[in-house]
């Protein structure tokens, strides 16, 4: 049992984490991922009667919600924030040969963190306060992501399972931290937080043109962050490592690398990087928590990641193009009635694409060099 | 209107055509709603509330279109992407879209909101408000299944322990306790402590397999009827009745008349408390197409029927007339202000 876990993540990790950059299977795959999602979406459409117009006209919203006006792009860029921070921490861990599934339950505990201390301090300044409450969620998910680092380095437990069982814990968790009277908002009987104060606020971007536009400084967050990533895999000695031990574990320990330290370090990384996610989330998006604020970013980043090949700016391409199909996605159900469920199809059927390069291959012969690599796998 | 007209340049930029969106809006009057996580086809709360706007549609001829929200974090995105104009009056369906509404209404003082299950203290101008005295038809719920069960311990549970949700249970307990006070009963109520304001909440409004797990529980405690307080979640409950026969569990619905809008599952209905949030919308919607809407509050009760309890149905014979002349009585007294519905 605990092999073909093993035997299976290693597959899956071969695939998120190539070994050298390949334009076909970096670029090339994802774009007809899209198109043939997108087709195939048109037919899901259709078989759920849909007529051609309205299809049509949904897609031509899909377009203009995502980046058709200054209000869809600035949706666009803070839906994809958050995807693509927790998804650099997956990349990392790809990288480094470790399936974190945990992202959504350390964005939880991270951004918990966040408003704890957002809410905390009155009377703090910005510059002090903000920063405070950023570190806080980065260190809170961090530790959460150690533990099961932890597990793996000292006992061997595989990380897919006890970072999924992390999760579960992390949505009781969040739910009791809710309910406590110094957490609870006064007069509410429900889980939901205190509001987050001005001064640890991420600043919106974009109050000068409208005050609905939600874009907000987690913007720049995610964009150091993206370079961060790429200079500490790919110019630092610790990224060599990470590198390392992923591609081969055995070669890594015999050249003298501490795997042990390497696994716990890479997901107090990863974890940190969800952290950062979730404190995005409640300090720039939401100013408070309530159960449900991780929505489903923590299992989209993994596709995030995924679609980005692990590399950080495969990831920011990525996350932006979730970032797009999620704000589209709105517009299309308001401007064509269609269902927002159809979104969710479309984003699992580039999944699939992007998880079966050979599919792709085969679908679109043209679009491939004829030599191959094919029967390696 | 700079904003609006910044927007159709860039739209113009990207290419593809703002005119196929354009040739949308046919209708003078546009009626926009943002749903709760529950989805438009949760066969009762944001269905209920969608219906006022498909009825308006109907016999208004007005344009209506909704916003699915798919988790909390959408509440915001969702209203913001109906802003701009194209809404002439944006209703939210739910409590806790209570603080963005707030913030979206706040920041746009022009656009007319009106907002499920929340009242603004103080309120503001351009929101109203549509609250409803559920506890009333709760009461009755209660008194009704005191007198239907036969185990002596009837349940309930909710979705997330908020005032709209447990104002049902309140009721609901309050019925069951008028019952053993007046007929001498002990029928206990599994689920909600009035006093303590705790009790068993799924902690969402969209998981069947909660409903289901939660049900199971307060049957095995020994209840034969539950009332589910959390939207499309009750239809796992009702599941669980269908295969356990309905002679051992039965289901109070809520919002809306459960028996009609979930037909497969229809034998399992006890009644509803039905919460008539599809005619306050087109009360709205009115309202707003006259130029009579004002912010404030809506109220539904029992006297003005914007809550009620549904027929019995196939559950007719279950019922005795005599309870069911004491329901009529209890009606009365609750309308005229006799009985009080607070315990």
């Amino acid at each position: 049992m605990n092999e073909q876990t093993e035997s299976l993540s290693e597959k899956l990790l071969q695939r998120a984490a190539p070994g050298r950059v390949d334009f076909e299977d970096m670029v090339v795959v994802p774009v007809f991922a899209v198109i043939v999602a997108l087709i195939l979406g048109a037919v899901a459409m259709l078989a759920t009667n849909v007529d051609l117009a309205t299809i049509g006209r949904s897609y031509v919203a899909l377009v203009v919600g995502s980046v058709g006006s200054v209000n869809a792009i600035s949706e666009t860029l803070t839906a994809a924030t958050p995807l693509v921070l927790a998804s650099l921490g997956m990349a990392v861990g790809f990288r480094a040969g470790l399936f974190n599934i945990g992202a959504e339950g350390q964005l939880l505990i991270g951004g918990m963190a966040a408003v704890i201390v957002g809410f905390s301090f009155a009377g703090m300044p910005t510059y002090v306060h903000l920063p405070l409450a950023l570190i806080a969620g980065a260190v809170a998910g961090g530790l959460y992501a150690g533990i099961a680092g932890w597990l793996r380095a000292a006992t061997g437990a595989h990380e897919v399972i006890s970072t999924i069982m992390l999760n579960l814990m992390s949505y009781r968790l969040v739910d009791y931290i809710l309910r406590l009277p110094v957490v609870q908002r006064e007069g509410r009987a429900d889980p939901i937080s205190r509001s987050v104060l001005d001064s640890a606020e991420l600043p919106r971007l974009l109050e000068w043109i409208d005050p609905n536009l939600r874009l907000h400084s987690g913007l720049f967050v995610m964009l150091v962050a993206v370079f961060l990533v790429y200079w500490l895999l790919f110019k630092t000695t610790f990224g060599f490592e990470f590198r390392a031990s992923g591609a081969n574990p055995e070669a890594a320990r015999y050249a003298g690398m501490r795997s042990g330290l390497i696994i716990v370090i890479v997901m107090v990384f990863a974890g940190a990087m969800a952290g950062l996610a979730g404190a995005n989330q409640t300090l720039g998006v939401l100013g408070r928590a309530t159960p449900g604020f991780s929505a489903g970013i923590g299992f989209d980043a993994i596709a995030v990641a995924l679609l980005g090949r692990s590399h950080p700016v495969g990831v920011l391409m990525a996350g932006l193009l979730f970032g797009a199909l999620e704000a589209g996605g709105r517009q299309m159900q308001v401007d064509a009635g269609v269902s927002i469920d159809l979104i969710a199809i479309i984003q699992a059927l580039i999944i699939v694409f992007i998880a079966a390069p050979l599919l792709v291959r085969k679908i679109f012969p043209w679009g491939f060099q004829k030599e191959t690599r094919a029967g390696k796998e | 209107m700079l904003e609006l007209q910044k927007n159709k340049v860039l739209a113009l930029i990207s290419g593809v055509g703002i005119l196929l969106g354009s040739t949308v809006a046919a209708a003078d009057f546009t009626a926009c709603q943002v749903t709760d996580t529950g989805g438009i086809d949760d066969n009762s709360f944001n269905q209920t509330a969608w219906k006022g706007v498909l009825d308006a549609q109907e016999t208004l001829g007005i344009d209506g279109r909704f916003l699915e929200s798919q988790a909390e974090t959408d509440y915001e995105a969702n209203i913001v992407s109906l802003l701009g104009g194209q809404c002439d009056v944006i209703i939210t369906v739910g409590f806790l879209l209570g603080d963005a509404t707030q913030a979206a209404a706040e920041a746009n003082p022009d656009q007319k909101f009106s907002i499920v299950d929340y009242a603004y203290d103080p309120a503001i101008p351009n929101v109203l408000g549509q609250v409803y005295a559920t506890d009333e038809a709760a009461f009755m719920a209660g008194y009704l299944a005191a007198g239907v069960s036969e185990t002596g311990i009837v349940g309930t549970f909710g979705g997330i322990n908020i005032p709209p949700v447990t104002i049902f249970m309140d009721g609901f307990v309050h019925g069951v306790n008028y019952h053993n006070a007046e007929k001498g009963t002990n029928v206990a109520v599994l689920g909600w402590d009035v006093d303590s304001r705790e009790g068993l909440f799924t902690n969402n409004f969209d998981s069947l397999d909660d409903g289901r797990a939660y049900a199971q529980n307060l049957y095995d405690e020994g209840a034969d009827i539950v009332l589910p307080v959390a939207g499309p979640v009750g239809l796992g409950s009702a599941a669980l009745a269908d295969e356990l026969g309905v002679d051992k569990l039965k289901i109070i619905g809520v919002d809306a008349d459960l028996y009609l809008t979930d037909p497969a599952k229809q034998h399992v209905y006890l009644t509803s408390i039905t919460k008539r949030m599809d005619a306050t919308v087109l009360d709205v919607i009115e309202a707003a197409m006259s130029g009579t809407f004002e912010g404030g509050v809506l109220v539904g009760t029992l006297a003005n029927g914007g809550v009620d309890l549904a027929p019995f149905h196939d559950m007719e014979a279950m019922v005795s007339d005599e309870l069911k002349k004491e329901l009529d009585v209890i009606r009365q007294g609750i309308s005229d202000g006799s009985i009080s519905v607070g315990g």
